[in-house]
């Protein structure tokens, strides 16, 4: 019964959702934005192109790139600062400062010091990551509890063994939290990356698109980056939640 | 000031300064980086000349439409969505995903509509900015304790007068989340949009001086933003930090 009315509700809202798209059709013009419909069956069509296929292949390589920098950086550095007190009641405020930032200012110092190619994206993408997934390992790390530790020294651990068996598994749900929201800011900062100086990838391809008026080929684009980015956090929030509840 | 921040400004101080003496050792070439001192006088020069006023002008009068658009509505939608517990629960998966997906993706979609004015730029921001400020109020009103109804009752306060007296109070830390959120969106989806293409503003005049090979100029106007954004975002963490004292403060 609840869970009909809320398929209900959803779909409500997504038809909502698509009225205002026909709308805001209506208003901008064919070439501007094309109506919901033809979009949606073009969507299949473009997909299955080499065109796409070439750029959704670049930009998937940039992010995973990105994404492994991010996370190992992230992890590193929050693990050092949750685990030395001093380092991080020295650092987090730094981080935080960092974190709300506009970063897109700092690309073209990115792009001067990386160069124009893959490498530059690649950077951008990892320096929105690190921040929440440093400052959520930091924030895990702190809240374990210290008879954990103190089990660990009795038990006689080494650090490297305490920080395997002991701190990651006891932090690990929160990490995850980290890990995630690192997903979604490294996916977007990668965008932006070739949204901006860039010839390949998914980003310069709406860039295109929008300048040579071809608006279906930019919905498409846009539409498959805002499915994917939604499926992958569903994916990603469900294993969260498994890990919450198994704590 | 305390020990730890003292150790806090000599390690910026530091990491400055080793950047400094990199530039100026041709460790780190002229054309990649410029020394820091360098970047601050040439702001200066900038902001003497006037030159740049206007784009100033232009960015952060559109970050302050954006935050002031995203607050008012976003409170105005929060309430009204909070009166609606069915709509809420159906909206409820779309908040969670909301920031997980790039919205930002759609401002070229916005300036093929549009065209290119201010009005992608602060739509785009407005929908960055004013999700944080809608879940804000929801979490908000949700914390108002019950009992200040009933305190209310017992005072036969008018539904306005409980309002502005006890809920509002209650509700203000959450509500003051979500404008800092707001802020930081507000800022970083402006700049953005101004950087990939707009016809003015301070991210463009980087992207140009990008383009034109400028490092002084650049550099200058990235210093600028980057101390506006940390100014206002520690202005807002300081009032946020002397609210909660107070708070914590008048309940011991």
């Amino acid at each position: 019964m609840t869970a009909a009315r809320r398929a209900t509700d959803t779909f409500i809202i997504v038809l909502v959702m698509l009225a205002v798209w026909q709308a805001l059709h209506q208003i901008a013009g064919e070439t501007a934005l094309p109506a919901p419909l033809p979009t949606l069956s073009y969507l299949m069509h473009n997909i299955a192109t080499r065109r796409f296929a070439e750029n959704a292949a670049t930009t998937a390589g940039e992010f995973a790139y990105a994404l492994i920098l991010a996370y190992a950086i992230g992890l590193a550095v929050g693990v050092w600062m949750g685990a030395h007190r001093l380092s991080g009641a020295v650092g987090e405020p730094i981080l935080v400062a960092l974190y709300s930032l506009p970063k897109i200012v700092l690309y073209p110092v990115v792009l001067l010091v990386f160069g124009l190619g893959i490498s530059g994206k690649v950077t951008f993408g990892a320096m929105h990551g690190i921040l929440p997934v440093a400052l959520l390992t930091m924030g895990a790390i702190r809240a374990i509890p210290p008879v954990y530790l103190r089990a660990a020294r009795t038990l006689q651990l080494s650090p490297g063994a305490t920080i395997v068996n002991v701190l990651l598994p006891a932090a690990l749900p929160e990490v995850f939290t980290g890990l995630r929201i690192g997903f979604s800011v490294t996916l977007l900062g990668v965008l932006l990356g070739e949204m901006f100086a860039s010839k390949q990838g998914l980003g310069s391809m709406i860039m295109t698109d929008m300048q040579l008026l071809q608006g279906e080929d930019m919905m498409t684009v846009t539409i498959a980056l805002f499915a994917f980015a939604a499926v992958a956090n569903a994916v990603l929030l469900w294993i969260e939640h498994r890990l919450h509840r198994r704590v | 000031m305390t020990r730890v921040g003292v150790i806090r400004l000599v390690v910026v101080a530091a990491l400055i300064g080793a950047l400094e003496l990199a530039c100026r050792l041709g460790l780190i070439s002229h054309n990649t980086i410029i020394p820091p001192s360098e970047m601050a006088r040439t702001l200066w020069t900038l902001l003497a000349s006037g030159t740049i006023n206007g784009d100033i002008e232009r960015t952060l009068g559109m970050i302050a439409l954006v935050i002031a658009l995203s607050v008012v509505f976003g409170f105005a939608v929060g309430l009204a969505i909070h009166a609606l517990p069915r709509v809420r629960e159906a909206l409820d998966p779309f908040f969670a995903t909301y920031y997980a997906v790039p919205i930002f993706i759609f401002y070229p979609v916005l300036i093929a509509i549009f065209g290119l004015s201010i009005m992608p730029i602060v739509l785009i921001g407005v929908a960055t900015a004013i999700v944080a400020m809608i879940i804000a109020t929801l979490n908000g009103l949700d914390r108002i304790p019950r009992v200040l109804t009933k305190v209310a009752r017992v005072h036969r306060l008018s539904r306005i007068g409980t309002a502005v007296t006890l809920q509002l109070p209650a509700a203000a830390p959450y509500l003051f989340t979500g404008v800092k959120l707001s802020v930081s969106y507000a800022f970083i989806a402006v700049v953005a949009a101004e950087f990939i293409l707009s016809p003015a503003g301070l991210g463009r005049d980087i992207a140009d001086a990008y383009a034109d090979f400028n490092n002084r100029r650049m550099y200058a106007l990235i210093l600028f933003l980057l101390i506006i954004a940390t100014i206002v975002n520690s202005a807002l963490h300081a009032l946020d930090m002397r609210w909660a004292a107070r708070r914590t403060g008048g309940r011991q």
